[in-house]
């Protein structure tokens, strides 16, 4: 087996609900902390909205960011730059190791710049036209996180931005996988950025009943696989990983943090916001990407869980876990931490899945007590588990019908 | 209001949307090539020193303030 095409990752970058950084929040997934506080006031009381909590950025983008190059950014077009700049530092590729001509931006968001869209509607009632902002469009444009990082990296082989609802941060992962497959790119810096903690979003969540309004207990509403969910909690952030072809990252010395050994993706064709009930679609995603990757079932010892907290969505990861891998996997479920961070969930989600695989223990599931019937495989909860892993999947799928598997593997 | 007292409210206006320093932004200056505006920005400080000069400065007379002393003058003579 030749290895100088393979993916692997050399940088990481996260700001998350758990925390500014990747290591403060794979620290309290470790730790089993939760990222959910309430909503006091605002547009929550106004409006009267049933659900209370909202897993928020544990550092605000504007503390980290120069306060002109904030203004002109959307909220998570800013979580983007913030994560990027730490997952390229990370990488600690120098000013010409790689040929910009060479280098991708790929950038998924679920919902792009709704705060945008609802601060300018209120200027344009108020004060008419003159008042909305000229940065408008590049602000609330979903392509905007991967526009403005690719910006700031001077990045030329080719910056997208693919929109798959909930799976658009892994969706942006195996685009960027594709590209150093094909050879159009050495390094990718890739990942999903969300922050759409707005009127409109949660409004419209609540009226489709996906929410929990667990919200005399914040830290114990995002509760994957127990037998007593109720919805998901609504969070933001950014995940952006640095990916580059194993012969490119060996060559500069690069640290290797592990392999993006396969992608797989697929569509259901069933409903638009409900998974097949059967989990046939999930299962070939998995079943693609394990096979592409070239590992054994056998080998695939975790699965890092899409799981939201939902009462119909949790229970059909795992049938689609069993029939594609088996029912040796463990697995975890990071949202009970940190919430949905929609568009970037699967990228945060890969990081920490990643970081199970290199360091040899998975977190534990927040806030599981009474674990489903339904779900037949073993979950992790209370402690960290420590265990070998050849290679993990995480999974991410999105309203639409968008299933997106990744498999990590040593380096 | 005197040219001092637009200059001084209209480099606050530059601080504030470019994040160019006040002291900075001088009669002489042109926008575009000495304080490195863009054609985005151009459009907010023009909407901000309408509200805060009580001028009107439609698109074709923004087109021709390159230098900070033509704004100056333009809001002097027409605020």
């Amino acid at each position: 087996m030749t290895s100088n095409n393979d993916v692997v990752v050399t940088g990481l970058g996260a700001t998350t609900p758990l925390g500014g950084d990747v290591a403060s929040t794979w620290d309290a997934l470790l730790a089993g902390r939760s990222g959910v506080t309430p909503l006091v006031g605002g547009f929550a009381e106004r409006f009267d909205l049933p659900v209370r909590i909202a897993a928020r950025l544990a550092v605000e983008p504007t503390e980290v960011l120069p306060r002109v190059e904030a203004r002109r950014l959307d909220r998570c077009e800013q979580v983007a730059l913030v994560a990027a700049r730490q997952a390229w530092a990370d990488a600690g590729i120098g000013d010409g190791d790689v040929d910009l001509e060479r280098l991708g931006v790929v950038i998924g968001t679920g919902i792009g710049g709704a705060m945008t869209l609802l601060d300018q509607d209120d200027l344009i009632e108020a004060g008419g036209l003159r008042k909305v902002s000229p940065l408008t469009v590049p602000m609330l444009m979903p392509n905007g996180p991967a526009a403005h990082v690719g910006l700031d990296l001077k990045a030329r082989a080719g910056v997208h931005a693919p929109v798959s609802a909930c799976a658009s941060g892994a969706e942006a992962l195996a685009w960027a996988w594709r590209m150093l497959k094909s050879g159009e790119a050495d390094v990718v810096v890739a990942g999903g950025a969300e922050a759409c903690i707005t009127t409109i979003t949660m409004a419209g969540f609540i009226q489709a009943r996906t929410m929990s309004t667990r919200n005399d207990d914040p830290e114990r509403a995002s509760r994957p696989f127990d037998v007593n969910r109720d919805g998901f909690v609504l969070g933001e952030g950014a995940g952006i990983l640095v990916l580059e072809r194993e012969d490119f990252a060996r060559a500069r010395g690069a640290r290797i943090y592990g392999k993006l050994a396969g992608i797989g993706t697929s569509s259901d064709g069933h409903h638009i916001t409900a998974a097949d009930p059967e989990g046939i679609g999930q299962s070939r995603a998995i079943a693609k990407a394990i096979q592409v990757a070239g590992v054994d079932k056998a080998d695939v010892g975790h699965v890092n869980c899409h799981a939201t907290s939902t009462p119909v969505g949790d229970v059909i990861e795992p049938l689609a876990v069993r029939r594609a891998v088996g029912d040796h996997p463990v697995l975890t479920a990071p949202k009970g931490n940190h919430g949905h961070l929609l568009g970037a969930s699967g990228a945060v989600e890969a990081i920490t899945t990643l970081l199970s695989v290199r360091d040899g223990i998975v977190p534990p599931t927040l806030n599981l007590d009474d674990q489903d019937p339904r779900v037949q495989l073993e979950v992790v909860t209370g402690e960290p588990r420590k265990i070998d892993l050849i290679a993990a999947v995480n999974n991410s799928f999105g309203f639409g019908g968008h299933n997106v598997s990744l498999v990590f593997t040593q380096a | 209001m005197s040219n001092e007292d637009i200059q001084k409210g209209l480099a606050e206006i530059v601080e504030e949307v470019a994040g160019v320093e006040a002291a900075d932004v001088t009669v002489d200056k042109s926008f575009v090539d000495d304080l490195d505006i863009d054609s985005l920005s151009m459009v907010e400080i023009a909407v901000q020193a309408e509200d805060k000069f009580g001028v009107k400065i439609p698109d074709d007379e923004l087109a021709n303030l390159k230098t900070v002393g033509d704004a100056v003058n333009y809001i002097a003579s027409n605020a």
